[in-house]
């Protein structure tokens, strides 16, 4: 087990370390003089070469990624060009709001999604299994914005239920939740309908319906508990990618999340801005990414040992 | 073998449904021009924010330009990124893999952690990394999708080339002094291409998907092009006044990715029988 973590951890940095890089580069690639950008076109060239030395700009490209690094680990992502705060600072005052939804998301779709698995799975190749899966796949297929724009007319234009856009009450976030989960419902739907199924088939599933337990506890009990194990790491991976699915949702209801703050950043060319919500968004996926591969482990201790279930 | 293939997919009527759809949109995409009943770019501004009628089948957009002819030249674009990075995301992705699988050691070790690291990031962020290096526009958004669709293909051909490279007749050919590409072309991609065949469907849609969605956050392709994203993202502007310019493109996207996963899956079920009612 002690391995198992230490080689997950590691793996962990090594991806960390992997992005840092990425993201690092990726700014660096940019086309343009950064120092040229902030000092204006009528700068003289020594005022220029001046900022160009603040930012640390002349010296060679492994030092200024060391420096990157560095900063990065002491929380100093830099200041926004745009906003002239420290970059952390506005990320940790919108993270707030895009966990909300995004941890909002992940449960309600996890829940909509093994519910709906589960039912489809029981009644296998009967109707309601054809119903579910053809929703399924069809939440699946949506474009989240589209579900959202659609949503909102409804429910806030048409029926006046839901507030629309902003997000000052609790009920705004009724919409966004809603919106973000529904593509991994359809997704954790379809993984829980093939595990059960999996499960259903197994022998000590046989022997348990043959005692004459009666069908509730057989699909509950034996099989259910035995088929989240690979649902589990679906709804792990699903969490990062609806951290980052938030970038659609709060542009589509105007909420100041993180996501919104990268896109403005990209749209604004605001460079240490674009660095360190990527590099954050990147950091968290990664980081819950493993956490779940432990949990995993934990879970299913065939895992830890390394014999990968087939 | 083949015919038995396409038999089995004809068997499958929601997968013949949805290649038939699929079939419609590119049929739309290549005769717009014929189609459409107006140009994409053609304003009518006495007729603006105009709902459903025999004129307007779709209505029209704030500066009165049809939706449906809209949505046809659109698909051209839709399509065309779709169909363009999805073969370079694959042939890219081939090779790496290929190499990786077949050079093995320090090679396939810098190959394959370099697309961990593309695959540790979730899509479109990584869509949105690429965009912010090229700038926005259709060339631009083509290249991000492909590179996004990369590790993907990566990752499967290896899979599978390290399979091949293992099966005894493939150790025999090499015995008797078969060079290394002879294997590879001989050997290791015809026994990838089935694999091959259905994940390339499936990413259609998550090419459009991505791009589309990159589109609507306006740092992919931009406006006046009538790319479903863009329009989208215009829609957003008019659901209040034209629901209808903000209903259709998304159906679109809608119809035209839920196609590609079925006739994924039905591709998988009829190359792969043994996969299929496990």
């Amino acid at each position: 087990m002690l391995r198992y973590v230490s080689r997950r951890i590691l793996e962990m940095f090594l991806a960390l370390l992997g992005t840092s890089m990425l993201v690092f580069v990726m700014i660096h690639m940019i086309p343009g003089d950064p120092a040229l950008l902030l000092t204006g076109l009528e700068a003289g060239p020594e005022v220029v070469e001046q900022m160009r030395r603040e930012l640390g700009l002349d010296q060679p490209l492994y030092k200024q990624y060391w420096r990157f690094l560095v900063g990065a680990l002491h929380g100093d992502f830099g200041t926004s060009i745009r906003m002239g705060v420290p970059v952390l600072e506005e990320i940790l005052e919108r993270l707030p709001y895009t966990l909300a939804i995004a941890v909002g998301g992940t449960i309600l779709a996890t829940l909509f999604g093994v519910t709906t698995g589960v039912i489809a799975a029981v009644y296998h190749n009967r109707f309601w299994d054809g119903l579910v899966m053809v929703i399924a796949l069809l939440a699946a297929s949506t474009p989240s914005y589209w579900l959202g724009l659609m949503l909102m007319l409804l429910f806030s234009l048409w029926l006046g239920w839901l507030p629309s856009i902003g997000i000052r009450t609790p009920m705004h976030y009724v919409l966004p939740i809603v919106t973000l989960a529904g593509q991994s419902a359809g997704i954790i739907s379809r993984m829980t309908r093939s595990a059960m199924l999996d499960v259903l088939g197994q022998d000590y599933v046989r022997a348990a319906r043959a005692r004459g337990e009666r069908e509730r506890v057989v699909v509950v009990r034996h099989a259910l508990k035995n088929a989240l194990i690979p649902v589990l790491s679906i709804v792990g991976l699903r969490f990062g990618n609806l951290l980052a699915g938030t970038v659609l949702v709060e542009s589509v209801f105007a909420i100041p999340g993180v996501g919104r703050l990268l896109v403005d950043a990209v749209l604004w060319r605001d460079y240490p801005m674009i660095q360190g919500t990527m590099l954050f968004v990147a950091a968290v996926f990664v980081v819950v990414n493993t956490a779940t591969d432990l949990l995993y482990g934990v879970v299913d201790p065939r895992i830890r040992v390394g014999n990968p279930i087939g | 073998m083949k015919s038995e293939a396409l038999r089995r997919f004809r068997r499958n009527k929601v997968a013949v449904a949805s290649a038939l759809v699929i079939i419609a949109f590119i049929v739309a995409a290549a005769f717009a021009p014929l189609l459409a009943p107006y140009g994409p770019l053609e304003q009518d501004l006495a007729n603006n924010y105009a709902g459903p009628s025999l004129e307007h089948p779709l209505g029209t957009d704030d500066l009165g330009r049809d939706t449906l002819s809209r949505l046809f030249y659109g698909s051209r674009v839709s399509l065309g990124i779709a169909f363009t990075s999805v073969v370079i995301g694959v042939f890219v992705g081939a090779v790496l893999g290929l190499i990786a699988a077949y050079f093995g050691g320090i090679v396939d070790s810098v190959i394959m952690r370099v697309m961990d690291v593309m695959l540790a990031l979730p899509g479109i962020l990584l869509g949105i990394a690429i965009v912010v290096v090229l700038g926005n526009g259709v060339i631009n958004t083509v290249i991000a999708v492909a590179i996004f669709s990369v590790p993907t293909f990566a990752r499967l051909v290896r899979g599978s080339a390290l399979a091949v490279l293992q099966l005894d007749y493939v150790m025999a050919s090499r015995s008797i002094g078969a060079s290394g590409l002879r294997i590879v072309l001989g050997h290791v991609v015809p026994n990838s291409l089935t694999p091959l065949i259905v994940q390339s469907t499936l990413q259609l849609g998550v090419a459009i998907l991505i791009a589309s969605g990159l589109s609507f956050l306006g740092l992919g392709v931009q406006p006046p092009n009538p790319e479903w994203g863009a329009m989208l993202s215009k829609g957003r502007e008019l659901v209040r006044s034209t629901p209808v310019a903000a209903f259709a493109p998304g159906m679109a996207i809608t119809i035209l990715v839920l196609s590609f996963s079925l006739v994924g899956d039905g591709l998988r079920d009829a190359l792969d029988p043994k996969l299929k009612h496990r």
